[in-house]
């Protein structure tokens, strides 16, 4: 298991009123900003979850996000990063391979000829 | 007639719901959010208030709470489940009821008396109204602006599913009188087979003319009346 640091961005879906957004449309254009033209505001959720793997970290995040992370009446969310913890594991210097792969490759080439 | 009224961390009206249905004859009793079971409840009330601190949104942690894991079932029986402000938010994020309820378009609090039309009188927790009655009930929420996506809306009006709506004096339903921006005025809706209702304004607090307004009191009554009908007709089933 590996740990992965994720973040999540949760914004109103497109056509849903988002009141918020307007009031800081409003202040921006008060303060000189008249060039802005619109303003979402929506929220960043970042994780830190142990994980198998990249795509499971991702998996999971994504049913977290359909299950509570967002409300899929008025939000849409995105997986913006994922990435794996370097201050996890004293391994961090070596890459993503184990030191064991090449014997398991020979011994599964062997028993494909057995077969 | 015993009524659940369930509390979860940051409910703060379920003390006034659990007197307004004393005070109509019904029998209240608590349940915390970490209690189990429902055997023997008639209906359950999810109260007003800042459950789990509407953190993420508001309902939004409530609806995974020990006690729904009864609530959910107790509703998909077709036994009443009525869900006020905070409660109805609980209920769209638990999917008991259609849509969401998102930032009044204010941006404020809002907390205030509004006027309600009272759609429907045919159903567990209307029928001692008159149908176009328009009541005055107080409201307060920061989020009470209700929202579906258009075949919800046509399903919810097609079905005749809204049961309250925003009006003004004259029963109108108008933007002016419109205190959250919610879509079509909509201040309370039902599920489809009319167990499960919602609503943003609180029925609970008035209930008292001393407090400026008695029109809440119908609403309990009639889901007095409702399930005292419904016992009275398994009985009479079951001596026949």
């Amino acid at each position: 298991m590996k740990r992965y640091r994720l973040e999540i961005r949760v914004t109103p879906r497109p056509g849903i009123l988002d009141p918020q957004g307007k009031a800081i449309h409003h202040a921006l254009h008060s303060l000189g900003w008249t060039g802005v033209d619109d303003v979402r505001v929506g929220k960043a959720i970042h994780l830190e979850i142990e994980a198998e793997s990249e795509e499971a970290a991702r998996a999971e995040a994504t049913t977290m996000c359909e299950k509570l992370l967002a409300n899929p009446v008025t939000e849409d969310f995105e997986i913006d990063r994922v990435e794996a913890d370097a201050t996890d594991s004293g391994d961090s210097k070596s890459d993503d391979q184990g030191p064991d792969d090449q014997g398991s490759d020979d011994q599964g080439s062997e028993d494909a000829e057995q077969g | 007639m015993r009524v659940a009224v369930v509390t979860f961390p940051g409910s703060n009206c379920d003390y006034d719901l659990y007197q307004a249905v004393k005070q109509v004859g019904g029998n209240p009793e608590f349940r915390w959010h970490r209690d189990r079971g429902l055997d023997g409840i008639d209906a359950v009330m999810l109260s007003g208030g800042f459950s789990y601190g509407d953190y993420l949104r508001a309902g939004a942690i409530a609806r995974f709470s020990p006690i729904m894991e009864d609530v959910v079932p107790f509703a998909e029986a077709g036994r009443p489940v009525v869900g006020v402000c905070n409660g109805f938010q609980v209920l769209c994020e638990a999917g008991l009821l259609p849509g969401a309820l998102i930032r009044n378009e204010s941006l404020r609090f809002q907390s205030e008396d509004c006027r309600m039309r009272v759609e429907r009188t045919d159903t567990p927790f209307t029928n001692r109204y008159e149908e176009g009655q328009v009541i005055r009930v107080p409201l307060a929420h920061a989020e009470g602006n209700y929202r579906a996506d258009d075949e919800t809306l046509a399903r919810l009006e097609g079905e005749n599913l809204v049961l309250f709506r925003y009006v003004d004096a004259d029963g109108e339903a108008t933007p002016a009188s419109n205190p959250n921006g919610s879509t079509a005025n909509i201040a309370g809706i039902l599920n489809e087979r009319g167990n499960v209702m919602g609503m943003m304004p609180h029925p609970e607090r008035a209930m008292e003319s001393l407090l400026g307004s008695t029109d809440g009191v119908p609403l309990f009554e009639s889901l007095v009346a409702s399930l005292a009908g419904r016992a009275g007709a398994d009985v009479a089933g079951a001596g026949r």
